[in-house]
């Protein structure tokens, strides 16, 4: 039995289900057919030996509606496909152009000619073996040049193909008119073996560059190879498998043990540990349960679970990462607009070179050296190394950043991490795990703890503030009774307010105690020692009077000291913003390692501390969540946000850190150092070639040393140069990001 | 100076006179694109400079019809675009700019050029 899913155009109902399946259905050899409305998709088992792909397209068809059978395979699987052929191809030209080049080689090279039968000595022979090479094989050049000529444009294959045909055309004319070549000044000598080898080695470069750079989108093809290829679902009660592309928001999916997790969504039945480092770089396995997200692609460790699908398709976090990946591999560095003038220019200007060569040399009685140094001049100039220097290089590197969970968003931020001076961090949920817990309930007189953690939590309660939640976690495990609050109100930076049975209730931090004309001078020495430990104290007042303190903790990740340690290291300062008071933060700053801290900090003014950092003329990079600090995330010349959740793509930030780890933050700029050090690199081996080699092509070394380049030389270092970049960019794999 | 050799020097730079001519000197006239614009690949980017509006979608729809490997990938650096363009098949690409400005684009050797003006 064969099983196939297809798209079906036109529905719009569950009728039209229904319709579908029964047409279906009724095909002799087909044993089952389930269309889902959803994704609008069929999917049919049947024996192939009796239904074909238009058998299924007219019972579709039949019933009113449209079959996309022989769905076209993904743009990466057509490109995979196209490439393997043309290198299949491109292999069996090389080895044709060199055998018939060598022989020709073996017939009038000096040297070698004196050990050649007499048949590979003959000018027509050569002529009958040069041919094929040049009219057929090298027919790839010609093909890129006429269009491209009809546009006015001018390429690396236009050179080629000029180049080998002076070298073929005067080769012919000195076997077909050699008095005549004699008569203009030549020595009627043929060099077809210029004219094939160059052809040869230049396709045999192309053979390899190609190859490798395959090996430059290696990533990409890495995380679309993660993704699970079917989904066992819970649908009218019954556990099937269904494709991957079947699977819709809302349904059911059950994982067992050592399977992959297929789409995104939130766990409602059961618990496991799961490797999410595939997806995320974060190399241990994460103990989840009900309630928990789960991320598609990652590996289920040992239990069992059923989950809820939130997000499939273009939307699950494995295809944001591709989408961004792919985004950023598009994405030019600035460093690149130097080379993007010079090959503007460069064919034609190399053009021009050539037909000077040709006359200087002319002019100074060398006809022969003339045609040759031009040759070698169409021949040794390599835009392609131009052209392959900044991309391969940035390909690499922000593959190798996702593979450890760190997505670059374009070559311009990775081009920019790389010089960063200072990096901020926010404090909440960055540095800290954003998890915070209540530590201490103080009471003041009059009042026990138990009436201060019910008040707070009773105002909490409406509040979305981070450390809320942590209050009214407190008081359920407590089983404090919560009141009914009227006229409540949330002050930004300050803290709540609210009518709790009659009563003025006011919760929150000192500023908002000072707002309020609370006196808390009876609660200040407790609520220093609960901040001088790194606890947030906040206060309780009743109409006025100050009730008690509740303190909150929120601990330190455990990478965060590693993490800053590892950029103080590397010379980069780094500094802290915080709305907690000044104690609380200088407290989480030490253990963190940072010495500078902004603590106090209303939200709104983190965008004015980064910009203050710039105006004094620094580097800025900001890390924060990508939520509330997404104006600073954007102020900054680097935005570097921390994972949350599923949703990678956080607008404001230039750099998202999928692992959560915060020593990916010195990572990101090593790689991204790392990878403009290949780039520049490149671009100085790319014009370095072409600035040392097209003169010397040229002839200058000639009244100094008596050398010519020879043309066949031109193209073997043509071929190398372009090869050499793309190697070069391939090193970056080597680099250990973490 | 043998009369040769003169004229070599003439052709010669008749010659070179002629290449900065044909490539340097022409003239490239802009396309509008009233919200979808479509592009012929062959042999270098047909049109080659389109006008697209700022803050508004413009699908701009290639065809690659030349098989030179160079031009089977249309990179569109500034705004974050690199596709493969499959032989004798249209891909689409959807353009919002947020900004004014001439941005080029180019093949995978940036070797073609294409442009577009954002208004």
């Amino acid at each position: 039995m064969t099983k196939k899913t297809f798209s079906v155009k036109g529905m719009h109902c569950a009728s039209c289900v229904l319709l579908i399946e029964q047409s279906l259905k009724e095909v002799k050899g087909v044993a089952s057919a389930t269309v889902n409305l959803a994704n609008a998709k069929a999917t049919v088992e049947y024996d192939a030996a009796q239904v074909t792909d238009e058998v299924l397209a007219s019972a579709v068809k039949g019933a009113g509606y449209s079959a996309e059978l022989g769905e076209e395979p993904q743009s990466e699987d057509k490109k995979k496909q196209e490439k393997l052929r043309e290198l299949r191809e491109l292999k069996i030209k090389v080895g044709i152009s060199l055998v018939l080049g060598g022989l020709i080689l073996w017939g009038s090279f000096p040297g070698l000619v004196s050990f050649a039968p007499a048949i590979l000595k003959n000018g027509w022979v050569q002529l009958l073996l040069a041919t094929p090479v040049q009219l057929w094989i090298g027919l790839i050049f010609y093909r890129a040049m006429w269009p491209a000529l009809l546009r006015r444009n001018a390429n690396m294959d236009t050179l080629v193909a000029i180049g080998t045909t002076v070298a073929y055309a005067y080769s012919v004319l000195t076997v077909v008119a050699p008095a005549f070549v004699e008569a203009a000044g030549f020595e009627p000598m043929p060099y077809f073996d210029v004219s094939t080898i160059i052809i040869g080695l230049i396709l045999l470069g192309r053979y390899f560059e190609a190859k490798a750079k395959a090996g430059t989108g290696a990533a990409i093809e890495k995380l679309i190879g993660l993704q699970a290829k079917t989904a066992r679902v819970v649908r009218n009660g019954k556990e099937i498998d269904i494709p991957l592309s079947d699977v819709v928001v809302g349904d059911k999916v059950r994982v067992r043990p050592g399977e992959k997790i297929p789409v995104d969504g939130t766990i409602v039945e059961g618990e496991s540990a799961i490797d999410e480092s595939m997806v995320t770089g974060e190399s241990m396995p994460v103990d989840k349960q009900v309630g928990d997200q789960v991320v598609g692609a990652t590996m289920n460790k040992t239990g069992t679970f059923t989950f809820t699908a939130s997000r499939v398709g273009k939307d699950t976090m494995l295809a944001q990462i591709i989408r961004l990946v792919e985004e950023a591999q598009g994405s030019k560095a600035p460093i690149q607009r130097v080379a993007d003038t010079v090959s503007s220019y460069f064919v034609p200007i190399v053009l021009m070179l050539a037909v000077a060569t040709f006359v200087v040399w002319y002019v100074l009685g060398f006809p022969l050296f003339a045609l040759l140094n031009m040759i070698a001049v169409l021949i040794i100039a390599c835009p392609c190394a131009m052209g392959l220097a900044t991309p391969t290089a940035i390909m690499v590197g922000t593959g190798k950043g996702a593979e450890s969970g760190i997505l670059i968003k374009n070559a311009e931020s990775l081009e920019l991490a790389g010089r960063i001076d200072v990096v901020v961090f926010d404090k909440t949920g960055t540095l800290t795990k954003g998890k915070a817990e209540v530590t201490d309930v103080v009471a003041a007189s009059g009042y026990t703890e138990a009436d201060v953690l019910a008040l707070a939590a009773s105002l909490e309660k409406g509040s979305e503030h981070s450390l809320a939640e942590a209050i009214v976690k407190e008081a359920e495990t407590k089983h404090a009774s919560l009141t009914q609050v009227t006229a409540f109100k949330a002050i930004p930076g300050h803290g709540v307010e609210g009518n709790v049975g009659g009563k003025n209730v006011a919760f929150g931090n000192r500023r908002l105690m000072e707002r309020e004309r609370v006196d808390i001078s009876a609660l200040e020495a407790q609520a220093v020692t609960l901040e001088e430990g790194g606890k947030t104290a906040m206060f309780l007042a009743l109409d006025g009077k100050a009730a008690g303190i509740i303190a909150v903790a929120d601990p330190l990740k455990e990478n965060a000291y590693d993490g800053i340690d590892v950029l103080h290291q590397n010379g980069i300062a780094t500094v802290m913003l915080t709305g907690d008071n000044a104690r609380t933060a200088q407290a989480i700053a030490k253990m963190a390692g940072i010495t500078e801290v902004r603590a106090e900090i209303l939200p709104d003014q983190k965008e004015a501390e980064v910009r203050r950092l710039q105006k004094e003329g620094k580097r800025v990079a900001m890390v924060g969540d990508g939520i509330n600090d997404a104006p600073a995330l954007a102020a900054a010349d680097v935005g570097i946000a921390m994972g949350t959740g599923t949703d990678v793509a956080i607008e404001a930030a230039k750099i998202t850190l999928v692992n959560k780890d915060l020593r990916s933050v010195n990572a990101s700029i090593e790689l991204s150092k790392r990878t403009m050090q290949t780039i520049k690199q490149n671009l100085f081996w790319a014009f370095g070639y072409n600035a040392l080699l097209v003169p010397v092509a040229m002839g200058i070394l000639y009244p100094f040393t008596g050398t010519f380049i020879n043309p066949i030389f031109a193209s073997a270092a043509m071929a190398l140069s372009s090869i050499s970049v793309v190697a070069n960019s391939l090193l970056l794999k080597r680099f250990r990001v973490m | 100076m043998s009369i040769d050799k003169i004229i070599i020097i003439v052709l010669g730079a008749a010659l070179v006179a002629l290449i900065y001519w044909f490539f340097f000197g022409k003239k490239r006239t802009a396309v509008s694109a009233h919200g979808s614009i479509a592009i012929t690949v062959n042999g270098g980017y047909t049109p080659e400079v389109i006008t697209i509006p700022k803050g508004q979608k413009t699908v701009v729809t290639f065809k690659r019809t030349d098989p030179t490997a160079c031009l089977e990938e249309v990179v569109m650096g500034d705004f974050g675009v690199k596709k493969y363009l499959p032989l004798n098949e249209e891909v689409s690409v959807e353009l919002n700019p947020r900004e004014t400005g001439e941005f080029t684009y180019n093949c995978a050797m940036n070797m073609y050029h294409g442009k577009i003006i954002v208004s």
